[in-house]
């Protein structure tokens, strides 16, 4: 792991961020669009953060032509990531798949606004029912009005 | 000389701090405490500060039997970037790290003199507590005056893509609003230590709220800028986990700012905007312990070391456990507050706080997930920008909806339809707003125009508050214009806020949706045209830098409005490091801009060259300067200003 963290660094260092360059892209306007939306969503494995769209790595590189020889040789969007994914592991993916393992991940913010949702609705109609009680006392409206 | 001084300060500085946590929290209840925790804290900042000061010496005359200076400084190198370079590595910058916390200590001594003794004592042993923590694990850790003997004679230079202004303007801007947190943090103990909350604390937290706030508002969009210019691909935000780590406080600190506000007026929301000055301040130190401990591999982390992630991790677990454990025994003794029905200004803020949590959420989740999956199961994935933009956009959509009838609605008690009516032109001319774009961009199918309209809405809701608060079409122009000037500043600052977060959505749906490309190959005298921008390649020249070496490109831009531009674009080798990055040649129309970045030279002497036309992208920066102006503005207003003299007419009166 160390030393994999050290060729990425050596790695990233070494190159300027540079991306697709001309001679990769295809005739075709069509195919080479679904080649870009496709390269956005996957990962440059040897870069920090980066995808393949974005980084000037070899690695970065082959992965682009790769992906529109798959392209050209017919395959669909998710037959290419399919490919990707047998090749490379779910790594190389941006947009993590919706799996078993990863399904705490998609399911968190849902699920805090649905709870945070709940809490508020309970408070909201428990306070209905309470005693009303001033919102300031005389003392306290008093200290406030000594800071202003 | 000045080194072993720097050092010594240091090491005093932390004693001071230890000696000054410890008598405060032991005997915060006396009186004269609270005066020698002031001066203690003020001592603490003289000298933190001769610390760093001995360390910018040292690298201004190029004194490389400092390691420090050695290993990320060189003699050639311009001044300013010998200075940066102070804090553009790991040890440098924990130092500015704890200069800006000792900075809001003496702050809170210099600027609280209306606090209450105890409660004065109280912070300002928290503070201590966090500075003695974080000078400790500078000097025992990461200690930046360590000798190098013999001395060498050169330096190693400095990372190229950190020589850049970005560096002396972005961390300091960062730190002042991850660490201004650290305030709050230590009002929430103060206030759970000695058990007393009330409207009064909400007031005397709120301005250091704000100014955080604004300086992490600051950081992040300076952080920004500098990555879209400086990286060399457009790209202005990058869900990358130190971005997150930065982000993360900003939400909670966003969600805190409008809690706090319905503690003030209402008294109301006590315990959750305890909960979230400690939820706020904690991520900032999950940040901290992000990027220093290199857990996460990422453009911006120059270290990686286990013992100093295992002692940040372990001050992470100590200050966030303890603070919550404190919260969870004294929470329950807190009484809540003011009644308020569901469609209130209360209730409003409630809806902002709980979108923002799941917002955060979103992020927090999808930053730390990679990291847990892969320590407890084994299995690696990547979370990228495509789920941040999917999760937190879907989070954020109804947010951005709700948003212009916040202020509208009443405190207490709320009419959502009298308040619908009002905002009705609003919507209308964002609608307006947005088909027009939509008709005159010619549309793709997506859900750009979505977002379009909903950035429409919340610039032009917020200036209906405006509006509607001066009442114009109601009354007479001057006196609608009068009144407009005699709002208070708080109204302003809270509309220009809201003003800022819809261009900055403008900007950001703009600037993706509409942006064109394009790479080609050129040579000298050749022209391409780009969004009616007419750009003619003109040719190269050998520059010498004082530190690099350049291939400098000439471009010529004929924008459709005519007018020519020269714009240079740069491919450089720095010496002493050989280490090549390109600076990209930006050329800014109205609030578009024109993005070209010189490519890698092809076999027969031709060069690629890749352009973006990036529309209305300029809105994402101003949009937040825009927030954190209003920010300042608000934190002008005297009635909330901390240790702002009273009035002589209420003094008589106290008195």
């Amino acid at each position: 792991m160390r030393a994999l963290l050290a060729i990425v660094m050596l790695v990233l260092l070494s190159v300027p961020a540079l991306a697709v360059r001309p001679d990769e892209m295809l005739a075709d306007p069509t195919l080479e669009a679904r080649a870009r939306a496709i390269s956005t969503e996957l990962r440059c494995l040897v870069c920090q953060n980066q995808s393949i769209d974005e980084s000037d790595a070899d690695l970065a590189r082959d992965l682009r032509v790769l992906v529109r020889e798959r392209l050209v040789a017919g395959d669909t969007d998710d037959q290419v990531r399919a490919f990707l994914v047998a090749r490379y592991g779910e790594y190389v993916l941006l947009n993590p798949v919706v799996a078993p393992h990863t399904i705490l991940l998609w399911v968190a913010a849902p699920v805090v606004l649905l709870i945070g949702g709940i809490v508020v609705w309970i408070g909201a109609r428990r306070k209905r029912h309470a005693e009303p009680e001033p919102a300031l006392t005389e003392e306290q409206k008093r200290a406030l009005d000594e800071l202003k | 000389m000045t080194i072993e001084l720097g050092h010594f300060a240091l090491v005093l500085a932390f004693a001071i701090a230890a000696i000054s946590a410890v008598v405060g929290l032991a005997f915060w209840r006396r009186e004269a405490v609270a005066g020698y925790l002031q001066q203690a804290a003020v001592l603490q900042f003289v000298l933190v500060a001769a610390a760093f000061v001995a360390l910018i010496q040292a690298f201004v005359t190029s004194d490389f039997s400092l390691k420090l200076a050695f290993e990320h400084a060189h003699s050639t190198q311009p001044l300013i970037y010998k200075i940066t370079a102070v804090w553009g590595n790991h040890e440098g910058s924990m130092v500015l790290w704890v200069l800006i916390l000792v900075i809001m200590g003496a702050a809170v001594a210099a600027f609280g003199r209306n606090l209450p003794k105890d409660l004065m004592a109280l912070v300002l042993a928290m503070q201590s507590l966090l500075a003695a923590a974080f000078i400790g694990f500078t000097i025992f850790t990461s200690n930046p005056f360590l000798r190098l003997s013999p001395a060498p004679f050169e330096g190693k230079d400095l990372n190229p893509i950190l020589q850049d202004i970005g560096l002396a303007i972005h961390p300091p801007l960062l730190y002042l609003g991850y660490v201004g947190f650290s305030v709050c943090f230590s009002f929430a103990m103060a206030a759970l230590i000695s058990g007393r909350i009330d409207a009064a604390w909400a007031r005397w937290v709120r301005p250091w709220t704000l100014v955080s706030w604004c300086f992490l508002t600051l950081g992040i969009a300076m952080g920004s800028y500098w990555a879209y210019y400086e990286l060399g691909w457009g790209g202005w935000w990058f869900w990358d986990p130190v971005e997150n780590a930065s982000f993360m406080p900003w939400l909670a600190g966003t969600a805190l700012l409008h809690s706090a506000l319905v503690m003030e007026k209402r008294n109301a929301l006590k315990i959750w905007t305890i909960f979230l000055a400690i939820i706020t301040f904690s991520l900032s130190l999950l940040g901290t312990f992000m990027v220093r401990s290199g857990i996460l591999t990422s453009v911006h982390t120059f270290a990686a070391d286990p013992t100093r992630g295992m002692v940040i991790l372990a001050l992470l677990a100590a200050f966030i456990g303890g603070a919550f454990s404190l919260f969870a025994f004294r929470a329950s003794s807190l009484r809540a507050g003011g009644l308020f029905a569901p469609i209130s200004r209360e209730g409003a803020l409630i809806l902002n706080n709980l979108f923002l949590m799941a917002a955060l959420a979103a992020v927090l989740v999808g930053t730390l997930y990679p990291l847990l999956l892969d320590a407890l199961i084994g299995e690696t994935i990547s979370v990228g920008a495509p789920f941040f933009n999917l999760t937190f956009g879907a989070i954020m959509a109804p947010l951005l909806i709700i948003l212009p009838f916040g202020p509208f609605l009443a405190w207490k008690r709320g009419d959502l339809i009298a308040v619908t009516q009002r905002l009705a032109g609003a919507a209308g001319l964002a609608l307006f707003a947005a088909v027009l774009c939509f008709a005159l961009t010619g549309a793709s199918v997506s859900l750009a125009p979505l977002g379009l309209l909903l950035g429409f809405w919340v610039s032009f809701g917020a200036l209906a508050e405006l509006v509607d608060r001066a009442r114009f079409f109601r009354t007479d122009v001057v006196t609608s214009l009068k009144r407009l000037f005699g709002l208070p500043r708080t109204a302003w600052a809270t509309a220009l806020a809201h003003l800022g977060l819809g261009l900055s959505v403008i900007g950001i749906v703009a600037a993706s949706a509409w942006q064109n490309e394009l790479i080609t190959i050129m040579t000298p005298g050749q022209g391409v045209v780009i969004s009616d921008h007419q750009v003619t390649f003109e040719g190269m020249q050998h520059v010498e830098g004082p530190n690099f070496v350049s291939d400098t490109g000439t471009f010529s831009i004929r924008a459709p409005g005519g007018g020519v531009r020269t714009a240079l674009a740069e491919r450089r080798i720095y010496v002493a490091s050989g280490q090549p990055t390109t600076e990209a040649a930006i050329e800014t129309y109205g609030f578009s801009q024109l993005y070209l970045q010189l490519g890698e030279p092809t076999p027969d002497g031709k060069t690629v060259v890749r352009l973006w036309y990036k529309p209305y992208v300029t809105l994402i920066w101003l949009g937040c300067l825009i927030m954190a102006g209003a920010g300042f503005l608000s934190l002008s207003y005297r009635r909330l200003r901390v240790g702002a003299p009273q009035p002589a007419a209420a003094r008589a009166a106290a008195e």
